[in-house]
């Protein structure tokens, strides 16, 4: 059949007819997504939330680069080594263990005498411990110690005063550990877990979703039935349930929510192609031949992607907090993990400690209000209204 | 511009403007509009989309939104007051009262959820203040006025189950209600079959002949103009730009655009096919039956005939019309021939079955094979570029051609149909609705087809550029020696380009036969009917149509 389509192609000696290709590339957007654009920087408070949020989590991302135990660069006898990447053993320095402890001030004379150490702006990670601790843990934001309370651990230390000692900007929690590094390492993790939760439990309930609404008939109907049992289940209960029997890990806890949330977006996904399915332009897709996997991908998708761009900053936001409340009633992450929902149970356990209460709530606050501003920015540049208008 | 009328004017609209502002951009939709309406007549406002027909009727009552919309200039004096700076509870008062509108879409403007003796009750006891048996006994003359049979009966019928027809027609009851001065009606009928058309036009003719009420008539179509008002003003561009006594200004147009309108009209005769052209498709006692289940376990309990038995072949270079009302079922049998739903009855093409192909199968026949819808705005996805929607055929059926080639024979199709292709690469809604719609047509060439189906390819669009898309579509039959199998409700449409025509009613073929042979000499009752009301806007004796 290509060579009776190649008939109506003219000798190569015509004149062409057709225009020069537009430049493709990234920055050619179609101008219904240029006008998009311009809808979600219209609503300057989402914008800027936008940026603020990607500054802080692109700074989280790299985590250890801000707040760690361990130098960023050394250089040690004229070597360079990166302890940030590379565990040494502390043989290197004239040790024994089989890890370097950074902190320890015999390895910090050792390096300072035969090189020096770029050290990261927080000398914590999110599980290291300070020993000297001016009083007990948890312990209040060094910026509020009294000079007395210093004194007896500065004179030990050979310091002037709270000045000298180390600096936990926040306080440190009930078991000695730097709240400021916590709450870095946290706030990724949230982030992290609420992204991936989110993005799988789409892909997977757009895919459902779409199945359902492009087929309709029996699929959709015995479908819609199974949802409807499967989404009945107590989440919440079952996780308890299980952790009761293994101790959920990052990516076991990712699995177990994710059996359940992958139902938010089906109806809205199965809806929209359910309308979509019958417009003009499917059905002409249909004419000229076109499988139905490519008919849902290029013509009935996007219409259903309006919908899920609406709603996924939403995702976002209710997978984080879903993660936050399971590690506030002790169901999440594994003990010692960095993250923000223990941080609360300590603010609830301690209460003469408000700084881990406040810090923790001050955290999560800021996080989902962003969040829910980017949201209401998506939401206005996927608003039809605006963008067909 | 002032109209001059005999009598002292009821309505009298002067130098009227409305600016609608959105995202700072002001669109001036009226400009300095001036006509007056006189007791007991009839002015038609008649222009094509966009013209700002709707907006003046609607300014008249204030029922725009406010903002976007604003009036810079202009009064509209109403028995002498001047409802431009009425109070909102003045307004109200004349709204529903003095002056009633009646709109297109009959199925939204009645509340889906209430009865019809509580719409029509509602307006009777709001302004009238009757209530129980009294608002009841009015509501009954105004059915029986109107022309609802059984008007008893169907008191208690709410809108989904009356008719279309039916339902203008409780409509204009309750517009009737308060025996108004001036009845507003913005296209009451572009929404309804023409046989019913026609009936609501002569209801609305004899009512304003028994009650004396004037009528502001908002159409496009010329034809409802000449049949119905007094006098018209055309308007284009938000601008009136002639006005007159209907007869002067059918007969001796002025304006050139109004010369222009006039001259749109489709031209030309179907010529029939060359006596050896071989035939492309066929389909013999074609049924498309969708069952109507029933009770708990989905029971089959009888079905629904959108096609039933029907038998017809396209041969090559020829048009077969496929005409009928709403609901005859011409779309399905569009569909069904291209299996684009599911069918029983064999369907050749060039000798092949396409019956019982699997979508597989199908997929290489359908290049040949195409089809044109009626919405062009509905038709082509707004998120294609015009070289992607035209192209889209090519990159499924056209395997082995270069980027390059494909955009060249997309060019070529754009240029066949009367675009330039430099503008390949925007986006459809930076096209009008004819542009669209040849955006649409070329879609359906680029693949080079041997049939296409044209399921009412003209009813969106205006009426000079129905005569465009008319000439287009015969011009790339004759070169390209196209089977058409054109649909439509437009018989002026079908008999510009139509050989053989079949006229369906409830699925069934009434009648067929030679184009000359059907409009010349209709043999059935109902296609005569069909063409009464169509080309003379008459009505047809009880029966034979529905209402």
């Amino acid at each position: 059949m290509t060579d009776v389509l190649a008939r109506s192609l003219p000798a190569l000696d015509a004149p062409r007819l057709a225009p020069p290709l537009p430049r493709k590339g990234v920055l050619r957007l179609s101008p219904l997504n240029a006008r998009r654009l311009d809808n979600f920087q219209a609503n300057r408070r989402g914008y800027w939330s936008f940026w603020i949020f990607m500054v802080l989590f692109v700074l989280c991302l790299f985590a250890e680069l801000i707040a760690n135990d361990r130098p960023i660069l050394v250089r040690y006898k004229g070597e360079i080594l990166f302890p940030v990447v590379v565990n040494y053993p502390e043989e290197k320095f004239g040790g024994f263990l089989a890890q370097t402890d950074y902190r320890d001030p015999v390895i910090l004379k050792e390096i300072a005498e035969n090189g020096w150490a770029l050290w990261p702006v927080v000398r914590f990670a999110s599980n290291t411990i300070n020993l000297d601790l001016p009083t007990a843990a948890p312990s209040p934001p060094s910026w509020l110690l009294k000079e007395e309370t210093c004194r007896p651990i500065a004179e030990k230390k050979g310091v002037q005063g709270c000045q000298g000692l180390e600096w936990n900007w926040l306080g440190t929690d009930d078991g000695g550990r730097d709240v400021l590094a916590r709450i870095i390492y946290g706030f990724r993790i949230s982030v992290l877990f609420g992204l991936i939760l989110a993005v799988i439990s789409s892909a997977i309930g757009i895919l459902a979703g779409a199945i359902q609404g492009y087929f309709g008939g029996r699929i959709d109907l015995y479908f819609q039935r199974v949802i409807e049992i499967w989404s009945a289940i107590p989440s919440l209960y079952l996780l308890m349930i299980l952790s009761n029997f293994f101790q959920p890990s990052f990516f076991t806890l990712l699995g177990i929510l994710l059996l359940f949330s992958w139902v938010a977006l089906v109806h809205v996904v199965r809806a929209e192609f359910l309308r979509a399915r019958n417009f003009d332009y499917v059905r002409a897709a249909r004419a000229l031949g076109l499988s139905d996997a490519t008919i849902m991908v290029k013509h009935v998708l996007p219409n259903a992607m309006v919908a899920t761009m609406t709603f996924l900053p939403f995702i976002l936001n209710g997978s984080i907090t879903t993660l936050t409340s399971l590690d506030f009633l002790g169901f999440g992450l594994p003990p010692g993990s960095p993250s923000l929902g223990e941080l609360l149970l300590q603010g609830k356990s301690n209460v003469a400690a408000p700084w881990l209460g406040l810090t923790g709530f001050a955290v999560i606050a800021v996080m989902l209000s962003l969040l829910i501003f980017i949201g209401e920015a998506v939401r206005d540049a996927f608003d039809p209204r605006k963008t067909f208008a | 511009m002032n109209t001059v009328s005999p009598l002292p004017p009821l309505l009298s609209v002067r130098d009227l403007s409305v600016v609608f502002r959105q995202g700072g951009k002001e669109t001036l939709a009226v400009d300095h509009v001036s006509f007056d309406v006189a007791a007991g007549e009839t002015v038609a406002l008649v222009g094509e989309s966009g013209s700002g027909k709707s907006v003046t009727a609607l300014s008249v009552l204030r029922l725009l939104s406010y903002p976007p919309a604003h009036h810079p200039s202009g009064s509209v004096l109403f028995k002498g007051e001047d409802l431009m700076t009425a109070s909102e509870e003045a307004l109200r008062k004349v709204r529903g009262n003095a002056i009633t509108m009646v709109f297109q879409e009959p199925m939204t403007s009645l509340n889906p959820l209430h009865p019809i003796e509580r719409q029509i009750g509602e307006i009777v006891s709001l302004h009238k203040g009757l209530s129980g048996d009294k608002a009841r006994q009015r509501t009954l003359e105004l059915l029986t006025q109107v022309g609802i049979r059984d008007p008893e009966g169907r008191l208690g019928a709410y809108p989904h189950e009356l008719s279309g027809g039916q339902r203008q027609r409780v409509m204009i009851a309750m517009a009737l209600a308060n025996a108004p001065d001036l009845l507003v009606a913005d296209e009451p009928t572009t929404a309804l079959d023409v046989t019913v058309q026609a009936q609501i036009l002569r209801l609305l003719a004899d009512l304003k002949r028994d009650t004396g009420m004037a009528m502001l008539f908002i159409t496009h179509d010329l034809g409802i103009v000449r049949k119905i008002a007094d006098r018209v003003c055309v308007m284009t561009q938000g601008r009136i730009v002639e006005h007159g006594p209907v007869e002067r200004v059918f007969t001796h147009p002025e304006h050139p655009y109004t010369q222009r309108l006039l001259a749109a009209e489709p031209k030309g005769r179907g010529t029939p096919p060359k006596a050896d052209a071989p035939v492309i498709v066929a389909a013999d006692d074609l049924k498309v039956w969708f069952p109507i289940r029933k009770g708990f376990l989905k029971k089959t309990v009888g079905h629904v005939k959108a096609v039933d038995g029907i038998s017809v072949s396209v041969r090559e270079g020829e048009t077969v019309g496929v005409v009928g009302e709403s609901g005859s079922g011409k779309t399905t049998l569009g569909l069904a021939i291209l299996r684009l739903i599911a069918s029983q009855g064999p369907i050749v093409y060039l000798g092949q079955r396409l019956d019982g192909l699997s979508s597989r199968a199908m997929r290489p026949l359908r290049r040949n094979l195409q089809i044109v819808f009626q919405d062009p705005y509905g038709s082509l996805s707004p998120r294609l570029s015009v070289a992607d929607i035209v192209g889209e055929g090519l990159t499924v059926q056209g395997q082995g051609l270069s980027l390059e080639e494909q955009r060249e024979i997309v060019a070529r199709a754009l240029v066949d149909v009367g675009l330039d292709p430099a503008a390949m690469d925007r986006y459809p809604h930076e096209f009008s609705g004819g542009q669209r719609q040849r955006i649409a047509i070329a879609r359906a060439m680029a693949l080079s087809p041997k049939f296409v189906v044209l399921d009412e390819p003209t009813s969106a669009l205006d009426m000079s550029v129905q005569a465009q898309i008319v000439d287009l579509l015969r011009d790339l039959q004759a070169r390209r020696n196209l089977a058409y199998l054109f649909i439509s409700h437009d018989l002026r449409v079908v008999r510009a380009l139509a050989s053989h025509v079949v006229v369906m009613q409830n699925g069934k073929v009434v009648e067929q036969g030679p184009a000359d042979q059907v409009f010349d000499a209709p043999q059935t009752d109902y296609t005569r009917a069909l063409f009464a009301a169509a080309f003379r806007l008459e009505t047809a004796d009880a029966g034979v149509v529905r209402e």
